[in-house]
């Protein structure tokens, strides 16, 4: 028993810091592991409220830009409402039933990051604001990322730079789907994986989202396709994706909620069993 | 020792305010960033206990991984320095270390700038590896690590230089 005690005495520092590293080690590897970073994450009142008052200095700079990202987002908005009106005009509404799939909820990046292998941004929107995990994220330009973990009043998301992610999209030529990927090495490329050999892939094409995932509406713009290769084995091309957005600059983003999801899935459930 | 004990915890707060608000966003060349924080740990009290700087560097780890989503990257990286910490003060002060007299602010820049540099390559080592988790990034992994450490480190002079080192 004393000699026990002697060598823990003696070897303390050592002790001290395998104890604190394995800690360290144990909260990175549960990190690397999707949906788990729990203890450890920016969705907390401390870092949410340093960053937002980082976030109330920083609009003042970007507020001209973010001006005619809105500008150009109204006319678009206001074209939609004209097809819409003249395409309905003679047809019979009724409102109980055109209730909308998808609820929108404009929230402020408090945090971006994108020179990491797994980026996580912070969004000034939470629980309070009936803000999920697995809810989409977007800006008028293209996908951001998904929800990952929630407080009261901040949330994280998953961005697509992220190597942990993959989201369904497909060419907007075709119906061909693929899963999107990130292989870490620029900010404005993500690659689209395992794309038949038979979808008519050409350079300068627009890559959206396939609605198969149950997060994003089906066609949202995701990005152009920059170049292509076959797979060793020839069946698969991968894609090099140019992003519409510049995800080095966000301001403002919808969060996107399908208010069918939990149907979509359970159904899917029901018929897997 | 009230004194140093202030002067710490204040380097501690300004140090953490200054990476998680400002050099976190740097991004020169979309993914240069310098990790100025590990400063703290190199200009800590010589004679203070191992545990204390154990401890602490845990604490400032685990914040900055708070404050950037990465887990416990940070925190197993500063550990480790912290842990390190005597080998290369040994290694760069020889003798001045043996007799506990170092002074960071009065010592010999070059060994001090020698210092520096063994301790933010290993530091940015450990934190890259773990960061990207996958050996087989390991050209990756060494040029993050070393256009990082060239950043922090010409950062990190010119800070203690500019703040910590006595005028002649």
């Amino acid at each position: 028993m004393q000699q026990i005690f002697n060598f823990v005495i003696r070897n303390k520092t050592f002790l001290l810091f395998l104890l604190l590293f394995s800690i360290a080690l144990a909260l990175t590897i549960q990190s690397h592991s999707y949906h788990r970073s729990k203890f450890i994450n920016s969705a907390n009142f401390l870092t949410g409220g340093v960053y937002g008052t980082m976030n109330s200095v920083d609009q003042y700079f970007n507020l001209k830009v973010e001006n005619e990202i809105l500008a150009k987002e109204n006319k678009l908005l206001r074209e939609q409402i004209f097809n819409k009106l003249s395409q309905t005009d003679s047809s019979y509404i009724d409102s109980t039933y055109s209730k909308g799939q998808y609820r929108v909820t404009i929230a402020d990046v408090y945090k971006n990051s994108y020179s990491a292998s797994n980026n996580i941004l912070t969004l000034n929107k939470g629980q309070k604001h009936n803000i999920k995990e697995d809810f989409g994220v977007m800006t008028s330009n293209g996908i951001v990322g998904i929800i990952d973990n929630t407080s009261n009043n901040y949330s994280t998301v998953i961005s697509i730079l992220n190597t942990k992610n993959s989201i369904n999209a497909k060419l907007k030529s075709s119906n061909h789907i693929g899963s999107l990927t990130w292989n870490a090495q620029s900010p404005n490329i993500v690659q689209l994986e395992d794309v038949s050999q038979y979808a008519p892939v050409k350079i300068g094409d627009t890559i959206e989202t396939g609605g198969e995932s149950s997060i994003f509406p089906k066609g949202i713009g995701i990005g152009t396709i920059s170049d292509f290769e076959s797979d060793i084995s020839g069946d698969t091309y991968t894609i090099q994706v140019k992003l519409f957005n510049d995800m080095t600059n966000l301001g403002t983003v919808y969060i996107i909620e399908n208010l069918n999801r939990t149907e979509v899935l359970n159904l899917e459930n029901s018929s897997n069993e | 020792m009230n004194n140093v004990i202030g002067l710490n915890t204040i380097r501690f707060i300004i140090l953490l305010l200054l990476q998680v608000m400002i050099c976190n966003h740097i991004d020169l060349f979309g993914y240069i960033n310098p990790y100025i924080y590990i400063i703290f740990i190199f200009l800590f009290p010589i004679k203070d206990e191992r545990l204390v700087l154990l401890l602490t560097s845990f604490l400032l780890g685990m914040l900055v991984d708070l404050f950037s989503d990465s887990g416990g990257v940070h925190a197993a990286a500063a550990v480790s320095l912290a842990y390190a910490r005597p080998v290369l003060l040994k290694s760069s002060f020889g003798m001045l270390y043996e007799h506990h007299s170092i002074k960071f602010s009065t010592t010999d820049l070059g060994s001090l700038i020698g210092y520096i540099t063994i301790g933010t390559f290993i530091h940015h080592f450990i934190l890259f590896s773990l960061e990207i988790f996958n050996i087989s990034n390991i050209l990756l992994i060494l040029k993050k690590t070393l256009f990082s450490s060239i950043f922090t480190i010409i950062l990190s002079v010119l800070i203690i230089i500019l703040f910590s080192r006595n005028k002649k």
